[in-house]
């Protein structure tokens, strides 16, 4: 983890109450800069991650060598295109590359927090990363984006601090984890529970890593964001390596063999704990509950200006979900447009390469972007 | 840009809040926008339509006029226009209570099918009507419930509905329509426009 030393990161000084009543400070947020901020300090973006997601949304991620993790939708000339934005993007507190989170080194004892880590949610999340617009003198985004995860961000973010953001796009998610969201959370957790080698999140101090639960919590994560006829076709009953069954336990399918394989390198990459973590903020994220209820107070004294996108095939954020922003943005008349887009790559679809999402994003912000300049001329 | 769309935008006031249901393409909303009021919103039910909206910077929701206007709140719009869809709804009643109940005043145009040449067709033929306002065959028609100029008159009065104002288009000029000239405007215009209020 020592190339973790080389990520960007500001320390946030001032201190911040989170939602458990625990008080932290001297934390910090390790981000990543995409494009060049103009002088005027009109063309930011502020992109939020989901759940495995970090900092590194374009271009090679160092850490893994792996492209990052939005390269469809984010780089020169893509939609979101840093020839004309300047995109910040932030690994979330309860994260694994770099910021405040359950394998940051507690400077008393020289070991990782782990499950001293307080309980984060969503909005700590969020009022920690607003400390990026300090940071880098932006009195007001252009936009905030996200999918999944990084959508309830947008939610959160626009909700607490209502006029810091012309444009808010939230992308396949929710504002209320549904009983279905906590149950496959839950699954993963308790996979990575019953890893003998969790040892109570001190791992680490046990020189023992949970890769087998952290795995099976990936395998299972995996699927929800595939739909079953993207599955079907990619897989079928396709044989992996083979011609007939071997009538044992090995990966007979080519289905198992994947779903092994992103068990495998995801346990390189992301921290056990933080699966912990960040799965536990996402199911207490529940936004109307914040209001007594009613979502539409939650946006009430919004000023920006809001598209909501889902996929037909995503089942676990699906369109119903996203629908009920829309309704709650049009029942206080907020501006907000809606679609939900065709594709069968399921809840995965925002990250993969689905032209009728990507195409409409970048045009939709090329063309708001000249109409928020124009109105300020 | 059509005809009917110059005559609706000349209906609208400036700056008021406008909900355009089934707006295609956008056209009408980039119009208004551009001339009339930046506070319009569409609703449409085809993805592709509502992508190509979005890209233009317009604001539009994808859903259908008999499902999702009942997430507006009363009176959220001071115009509500709905353009040559009535016919195509399986409850065009309850579609003008909601048009009625989201907007202030709503604006439906309707192609008429007490036209001459729609009559002629029925009566002559013995077929079903193909026009060029009406092009398609009895069988794949996605207009489920035409009416004329006249069936629309006696509906609003029979819903207690007022008309304040009604014209009709007859190759693209603008006539008055009123319940004077409703028998011989109902056999030479193609369409009608009705801005209507509850």
């Amino acid at each position: 983890m020592n190339k973790l030393k080389q990520v960007k990161n500001i320390i946030i000084t001032k201190p911040q109450k989170l939602d458990c009543g625990k008080e932290i400070s001297n934390f910090p947020i390790s981000y990543e800069t995409y494009g060049t901020l103009n002088e005027k300090k009109d063309n930011a973006i502020l992109v939020f991650h989901a759940l495995t997601g970090d900092q590194f949304a374009s271009g090679k991620n160092p850490i893994t060598n792996k492209d990052g993790w939005w390269s469809y939708a984010l780089g020169s000339g893509k939609a979101i295109d840093t020839e004309k934005f300047f995109v910040i993007c932030a690994n979330v507190i309860g994260g694994c590359m770099g910021s405040y989170g359950p394998s940051t080194i507690d400077e008393e004892t020289g070991k990782p927090i782990g499950t001293n880590f307080p309980v984060i949610t969503i909005n700590d999340m969020v009022n920690a990363q607003y400390n990026l617009l300090e940071h880098f003198k932006i009195d007001k985004l252009f936009a905030v984006i996200g999918g999944s995860m990084g959508g309830m961000q947008v939610l959160q973010f626009v909700s607490n601090f209502p006029d810091k953001a012309h444009i808010a796009i939230p992308i396949a998610c929710t504002s209320s984890h549904s009983a279905q969201n906590i149950a496959f959370n839950e699954l993963g957790r308790q996979a990575i529970l019953a890893d003998t080698n969790w040892k109570n999140g001190l791992y680490e101090q046990n020189k023992t890593s949970p890769d087998k639960g952290l795995a099976v919590a990936r395998m299972a994560a995996h699927i929800t964001y595939l739909s079953k006829k993207g599955l079907q076709e990619k897989f079928g009953r396709k044989l992996q390596e083979r011609d007939d069954l071997k009538f044992s336990f090995d990966a007979d399918f080519q289905i198992e063999s994947y779903l092994r394989y992103q068990g495998s390198v995801f346990v390189d990459r992301f921290d056990a704990n933080s699966y912990l973590y960040i799965t536990r903020a996402m199911d207490y994220f529940d936004l109307s509950k914040q209001f007594n209820g009613n979502l539409s107070a939650a946006f009430s004294n919004t000023t920006s200006k809001f598209f909501v996108i889902s996929f037909t095939s995503d089942w676990l954020y699906p369109t119903a979900e996203n629908r009920e922003i829309v309704i709650a943005l049009n029942a206080i008349g907020a501006d907000v447009g809606f679609v939900e887009i065709e594709s069968d790559k399921g809840h995965d679809s925002f990250l993969l390469d689905v032209p009728d999402f990507l195409d409409t994003l970048g045009n939709y912000l090329k063309t708001n972007y000249k109409t928020v300049n124009e109105k300020r001329i | 840009m059509k005809k009917e769309f110059k005559v609706i935008s000349e209906l609208i006031s400036q700056n008021s809040k406008v909900l355009d249901v089934g707006c295609g393409d956008g056209e009408l909303m980039k119009f208004l926008k551009d001339n009339k009021t930046s506070k319009i919103r569409g609703l449409e039910i085809s993805k592709n339509r509502v992508q190509n909206c979005l890209s233009k910077g317009l604001t539009v929701i994808e859903g259908n006029a008999e499902n999702d206007l009942q997430q507006f709140p009363n009176n959220s719009f001071d115009f509500v226009i709905l353009s040559q869809t009535l016919q195509a709804f399986l409850d065009p009643e309850k579609v003008i209570a909601e048009l009625l109940r989201v907007g202030k005043k709503a604006i439906v145009t309707i192609p008429n099918f007490g036209y001459w040449k729609v009559r002629i067709n029925l009566l002559i033929k013995g077929t079903m009507p193909v026009t060029e306002n009406l092009p398609n065959e009895w069988y794949n028609t996605p207009n489920l419930h035409m009416c004329t100029l006249r069936d629309f008159f006696n509906f609003c009065s029979k819903r207690e509905i007022k008309i304040f104002k009604s014209l009709a288009l007859k190759n693209n000029k603008t006539l008055n329509l009123s319940a004077k000239n409703l028998a011989w405007r109902n056999l030479e215009s193609q369409l009608g426009i009705f801005l209507i209020e509850k």
